[in-house]
């Protein structure tokens, strides 16, 4: 018994680190025409990961569904760009065109997380 | 949900045919679903997924003018009805699980729950339904966004808080239902803790989002400014209509003790007005017909009528708020430091508390399993990297609204962290330690010369030249009376002066080079000029016929207080330099009178730029003020450009800082907020940290083999609910800051 219980904790800090760090989570494609939609709610961007073409300016609209003072802003931290983002409203962000890379976006309490790929 | 919806001012319409083309340039614009202009009030409504600039753009490309017809007070009302909301659903949600909680908690403290074993099993499974009701109705959305950050491969404060009373419910429930698989020492049920660290989490949010409203407080303050209704001119009626339907060019009529509506230019009657919200002169501002007048400043005497030429968010005002906000939203670096940490911390914490049940399950005491679960939810709850998150931006958000208080306009959060860490600032003279308006201070004459004659020549001769200095004396000369005479064949002799004939005579005018260059015989005169640039004033001779005049002292005052702001900067170590374009006498003697203790005079323009850079490399932290056009250079090289602005000038590209209100106190305001404000992050970051690396190591049972003292999870839930709560709190505390000596 005591054995399969540390072997399960065992597994489950292993689990931990492959599912928070290692493996990737589902990234959108998006077009560089497309303006991409992101919902704001229950702490998470959603998609939060979402795949761009490089050299292009990435279009996006948050839409905030969420009251919590977390999700108030949204913050672009490689970019140099913070947003406020009204609740219930759509908020437009445009990038300029980006190089190759991961851009990441988060709340400035870096709870709600995503990222733009640029490929 | 619906898409926004747009107001704009359309300028520039002539007629009704005009309409078509408006709406066709904006129904052009990706994103736009409808668009529908309205000629009588010119006005368009734009619904769609769209911003408002690209709406602006494709109008203007189409030959109009546009403005967005948004009053900053509208958001903020929107904002803040959204926030209350809010905070009263917290509380809402606070409230039942706090009565709930504090039911079974008081019955636990007065010994009146039943046990397991004595029967007491139906009272326990309404205690499990009631607090599984409490964790779905007040705890419902952390367990929602525990699963969707799971999903997407994320971890946040939902997580520690759904795995933590999540644990406690199951664990409870399962002992409820099966006693017999952990001995009758362990069968300790934690519903009401659940209960409990759930109304905690509520109520220290709710707490926390009242208390992060205050941090705001200067942009509300800003946006109070503005009146929400403005008097237009419509058909020759005066009628009263809300701000937002002021157009760009409209009429508007200001009375006396009103508020001015928008920014435009006086084109009938007069007024004094006091611009001290926006520009910080104390004394109201006369104006008259083409003089610009501000939105959100106040009319003191006269009735007026002005054209609308700014609106909506393109007022100086607007402008104003907007560049706080988006300073406010800025973060240095000291913050993203943090934000790397607070990236990774939960799923850190997550490992911690495995780790935690593997030392308890491994050499923990009996009963183990009570201990595993105990000190595993402990952890779980009482780590917050919210704390770590808000900590840099909260302060930065309440610094920025503080300078912007004293009229000091931040661009962005680097500078004023910077801002703290100058050791030396360097100061343009003209306009920024003087006033920038020079006056005749001085008339010295020769013998059979009187003051009016000399000035009148001197004026005359003048009044053809474009020199900063030549305005003064034209100026001085009229407001006297004096009649000026034509100046023929005048010539500019750089570097010396002007000459040219003046009523048939032969005329010289400048500085004592020209002077010995024509041979003139001085007398007395250069002992005087002497004296007079001693004193910050700079001399001209005059000569006429060959034979020395007189001399017209002109002086840039210095502002009144300079010097004042200057031993404010000398008393917090920092050292002043002066760094001017004009003679080295002149500058030394303003230098002397303000007390700055290093004058580099005779610079060219282009040249400031690089004594910046020398200053650097000498391992100067360099703030640089000038006016933030000549200077822009050497603005942009320091480690903080402050502009000295007046008013509607609040952009200034070139510059980190902004001094609306023209006076170099500001810059030791700027440098002792910035101190001030990074105290304050750096409290509030060793606040996070001391808190979650002590916290996690007491929740996980650290102290129970020397003391035997483990953390009750309601104490963590209280603990983890406060912490933020103190961030919140102690960045409110700059709102009270004053600097010292400062002058608001």
């Amino acid at each position: 018994m005591s054995f399969v219980v540390n072997l399960l904790a065992v597994v489950l800090m292993g689990f931990i680190v492959w599912w928070f760090w290692l493996s990737r989570p589902g990234v959108k494609q998006a077009n560089a025409s497309d303006v991409i939609e992101v919902v704001v709610e229950n702490g998470v961007y959603t998609p939060a990961h979402i795949e761009v073409p490089q050299g292009r300016v990435v279009k996006l609209s948050f839409e905030r569904r969420d009251p919590s003072p977390c999700a108030e802003k949204v913050v672009f931290s490689e970019l140099d760009i913070t947003v406020d983002l009204p609740v219930g409203e759509k908020t437009a962000v445009s990038t300029g065109p980006l190089a190759a890379g991961e851009y990441h976006f988060s709340c400035q309490m870096q709870m709600y997380r995503g990222s733009l790929v640029v490929r | 949900m619906t898409d926004k919806n747009i107001q704009l001012s359309i300028g520039s319409m002539s007629c009704a045919g005009c309409v078509a083309s408006v709406e066709r340039a904006l129904r052009s614009v990706p994103g736009v679903e409808g668009a529908a202009v309205n000629f009588a009030e010119h006005t368009a409504g734009v619904s769609g997924n769209v911003t408002a600039q690209a709406l602006i753009d494709a109008v203007v490309a189409a030959g109009y003018e546009a403005a967005e017809l948004k009053g900053t007070d509208e958001e903020a009302e929107e904002k803040e009805a959204a926030e209350f909301a809010w905070y009263r659903s917290l509380l809402k949600k606070a409230l039942v699980a706090g009565v709930i909680g504090a039911a079974l908690f008081g019955m636990m403290l007065l010994g009146m729950m039943p046990s397991l074993e004595g029967g007491g099993r139906s009272f326990w499974a309404i205690v499990a339904v009631a607090s599984l009701f409490v964790l779905i109705y007040s705890g419902g959305r952390f367990f929602t966004g525990a699963w969707k950050a799971f999903r997407g491969h994320n971890a946040n404060m939902d997580t520690l808080i759904a795995l933590g009373t999540g644990t406690a419910w199951a664990f409870s429930t399962v002992i409820l239902i099966w006693p017999e698989i952990v001995p009758p020492q362990a069968r300790h049920l934690y519903f009401e803790a659940a209960v409990i660290i759930i109304a905690l989490i509520n109520l220290g949010a709710a707490l926390e989002m009242r208390a992060r409203g205050k941090t705001s407080e200067a942009i509300r303050r800003l946006i109070g400014l503005q009146p929400k209704t403005a008097r237009v001119v419509r058909d020759g009626k005066e009628i009263d209509v809300p701000i937002e339907q002021v157009g760009l060019n409209e009429t508007l009529r200001v009375r006396p003790g009103e508020k001015i509506a928008v920014d435009g230019v006086i084109i009938e009657g007069h007024s004094n007005i006091d611009e001290s919200m926006i520009s910080g002169e104390p004394l109201p501002v006369e104006k008259n017909i083409g003089d610009e007048v501000v939105g959100g400043t106040l009319n003191k005497s006269g009735s007026f009528l002005f054209r609308a030429t700014r609106i909506g968010a393109d007022t100086a005002l607007a402008r104003i708020i907007e560049m706080v906000r988006q300073a406010q939203n800025s973060k240095p670096a000291i913050g993203r430091m943090v934000d790397k940490i607070a990236g990774v911390f939960v799923p850190v914490v997550l490992l911690i508390a495995v780790v935690t049940f593997l030392i308890w399950y491994n050499v923990g005491p009996e009963p183990k399993s009570a201990y595993v679960l105990l000190t595993t939810m402990t952890v779980l709850i009482i780590a917050c990297p919210c704390a770590l998150g808000l900590a840099t931006p909260i302060s930065i958000m309440v610094g920025v609204g503080k300078a912007a208080e004293y009229g000091v306009l931040i661009r962005h959060g680097e500078a004023l962290q910077r801002a703290g860490q100058l050791t030396t600032v360097v100061l343009d003279k003209t306009g920024t330690v003087t006033e920038g308006r020079p006056t005749v201070t001085n008339l010295i004459t020769s013998d059979g010369w009187d003051e009016a004659k000399l000035l009148s020549v001197a004026a005359s001769i003048e009044s053809g030249s474009e020199h900063p200095l030549a305005e003064a004396i034209v100026t001085a000369a009229t407001t006297r009376g004096l009649a000026l005479s034509r100046a023929e064949g005048f010539e500019a002799i750089a570097g010396h002066g002007v000459q040219a004939r003046v009523d048939g005579r032969s005329v010289l005018f400048g500085n004592r080079r020209l002077m010995d260059d024509h041979s003139i015989e001085l007398n007395a005169l250069p002992d005087a000029a002497a004296r007079l640039a001693a004193n910050g004033e700079t001399p001209m001779f005059l000569a006429v016929d060959g034979a020395a005049a007189g001399i017209v002292a002109v002086a840039d005052p210095i502002k009144a207080d300079s010097a004042a702001a200057i031993e404010r900067l000398h008393k917090i170590g920092i050292r002043v330099v002066m760094l001017t374009g004009d003679n080295a006498a002149t500058a030394a003697a303003v230098a002397k009178q303000v007390g700055i203790d290093e004058v580099i005079a005779e610079v060219l323009p282009a040249d400031k730029s690089a004594k910046v850079a020398e200053l650097q490399t000498g391992g100067e932290v360099v703030g640089m003020v000038g006016d933030g056009i000549n200077d822009a250079p050497a603005l942009a090289r320091a480690d903080v450009g402050f502009a000295i602005g007046t008013g509607t000038d609040v952009a200034i590209e070139s510059a980190d800082v902004t001094l609306m209100r023209g006076s170099l106190h500001g810059v030791a305001d700027a440098i002792a907020i910035s101190q001030a404000t990074v105290r304050n992050i750096k409290q509030n970051l060793f606040g996070a940290f001391i808190y979650n690396s002590l916290g996690i190591p007491i929740a996980a049972g650290i102290l129970f083999p020397l003391f035997g003292i483990l953390l009750n999870p309601i104490v963590a839930g209280g603990a983890m609910a406060m912490s933020s709560l103190t961030v919140v709190t102690n960045a409110n505390r700059l709102r009270l800051f004053k600097p010292e000596g400062a002058q608001a």
